[in-house]
């Protein structure tokens, strides 16, 4: 083996690769999760134009077949890669505990819980597919109809409207949100320590945005929810 | 003031590597807040002696804070509850009359108790073999290291780097169990000067394959060790040695 290949393997075995993997996933799942957020949020302005965005993301050839699975492989890496690490840091804090512990006197309790937070992300997800990804991939590649239409006009406002009549799921999706909220807290400013960006001019000011982009996302997709179980009430 | 507290210790006791351990409860009076922790100890282990019974063996050296040998999770923090100091620096006054106290070992697979509070950290001795270290030459031709101009920002950050003294506090409070800020105040040292720049490659990739046998776990940035680290190395250089590794395993 040339020992370039080699050191490409290591890399993918090593402690450090591994974390950088992590964050990049991680970035391409916040970029994927600020897309996915500002597309719904046109649900709230107009429904046409959701509409037509809605239509253009689901049928547009690159973004259906290349981006697509890349998002779907991010997903089941970062969840899969994030499972097996904490099985393996768990392994190596060693067979006897601490008697006494104080975590909480020197780190966060983001940071400690992204396992937690991230599982119950998973959940969510489950739900999310359930909800909207496999009946759109059954009605598109099943049915073969790529249409986007349903009784003569678009279906995507009406199904996004559709899932939010019910109040248990609404406050699922909520509850979800919050804890995405949580894992972004230390996943934001953690990928960016990951991939060996750490600067004095630059990771404050970055640690504030990536508060800012935890908070007002999830806020703003829980906003999105409820807004359209609101509005539809009679 | 108080030269006369009354403590009760909860200690691991442990008879050998292969020996089940488990806590004892100790009483000690007549203690000085002067005292640092190790001195308690001391007491406490010529009050066993006195009563025939087994002193408790525990890791130290030098008792200034520079040999990184004392060790102690006290009371669930590593080094206890004070900031920027090891165990020989913590001063008794940080507690209180009729505090009870929590001592055990510094805990990781990778770093497998022998007796009592005493813990093996060679795993730390063989990264360092692995590559942290520059190589010279010694045949009497040496360059005197201050002839090469070095800017001061990077000799500044070298400097603070090569403060570790490598007493594990980092690896004992991570979640992780992992040593990754011990690990990277080497590799940052060393990568951060031109006479180290030029194995800086090996090191790192060396270095980092070493940790990872030895059985640390991984880094999740949750910066508990930036936060109990005697010497305050800081996150930033495992960003370094993150940037280090990428550069080194991309490039041929
Ligand atoms: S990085 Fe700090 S806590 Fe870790 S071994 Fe070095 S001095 Fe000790
Ligand atoms: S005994 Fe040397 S640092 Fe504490």
């Amino acid at each position: 083996m040339c020992p370039q290949s080699e050191n490409n393997i290591l890399f993918m075995k090593s402690s450090i690769g591994r974390k950088i993997l992590m964050a990049l996933s991680g970035f391409f799942l916040m970029f994927f999760l600020a897309q996915h957020f500002t597309i719904n949020f046109l649900s709230v302005l107009s429904e046409e134009s959701f509409n037509s965005v809605s239509h253009f993301m689901g049928t547009n050839p690159l973004i259906q077949y290349a981006l697509q699975p890349v998002l779907l492989f991010a997903v089941i890496f970062h969840l899969s890669m994030g499972i097996y690490l904490e099985i393996k840091n768990k392994a190596a804090r060693g067979a006897v505990k601490y008697a006494m512990n104080k975590p909480g006197t020197n780190a966060p309790w983001v940071s400690r819980n992204m396992v937690y937070t991230g599982i119950a992300i998973l959940l969510f997800l489950g739900l999310h597919f359930y909800d909207f990804w496999i009946p759109e991939l059954v009605t598109k590649y099943v049915e073969g109809d790529m249409t986007g239409m349903h009784a003569g006009s678009f279906r995507y406002y009406e199904e996004l409207v559709a899932k939010f009549q019910d109040p248990v799921r609404v406050g699922i999706y909520c509850l979800a949100f919050i804890f995405l909220a949580l894992h972004l807290l230390h996943g934001f400013q953690s990928s960016f320590q990951s991939v060996g960006f750490n600067s004095n001019r630059y990771t404050p000011g970055l640690k504030k945005f990536g508060n800012f982009f935890a908070i007002v996302i999830p806020l703003g997709f829980i906003f999105i929810a409820l807004f359209h179980y609101v509005s539809h009430l009679n | 003031m108080s030269e006369n507290m009354k403590l009760t210790l909860k200690v691991w006791r442990q008879k050998d590597a292969k020996s089940q351990g488990k806590l004892e409860t100790y009483q000690l009076d007549k203690i000085s807040e002067h005292m640092s922790f190790l001195e308690m100890l001391d007491v406490l282990n010529e009050q066993l002696i006195n009563t025939g019974e087994e002193p408790v063996a525990f890791d130290h050296d030098c008792r200034e804070g520079i040999c990184g040998m004392c060790s102690l999770y006290i009371n669930g923090e590593a080094h206890g509850p004070d900031r920027g100091v090891t165990t020989c620096q913590l001063h008794m006054r940080m507690f209180k009359d009729g505090d009870t106290i929590y001592i055990e070992p510094f805990r990781s697979k990778a770093f497998p108790v022998i007796k009592d509070l005493v813990v093996d950290r060679g795993s730390f001795d063989r990264i360092q073999h692995a590559g942290g270290f520059v190589s010279v030459n010694t045949s009497g031709n040496t360059i005197d290291a201050n002839t090469i101009p070095i800017p001061k920002e990077d000799a500044d950050n070298a400097f603070d780097a090569a403060t570790c003294i490598g007493c594990g506090a980092c690896v004992a409070t991570c979640k992780n169990s992992s040593a990754m800020l011990f690990v990277s105040a080497k590799v940052a040292q060393f990568s951060l000067l031109p006479q180290g720049k030029i194995e800086a490659k090996d090191r790192v990739l060396n270095m980092v394959h070493q940790m990872d046998l030895e059985g640390f776990g991984n880094c999740t940035n949750t910066g508990a060790c930036e936060v109990e680290c005697p010497k305050g190395i800081s996150l930033e250089n495992i960003a370094i040695m993150n940037k280090e590794y990428f550069k080194a395993s991309t490039k041929a």
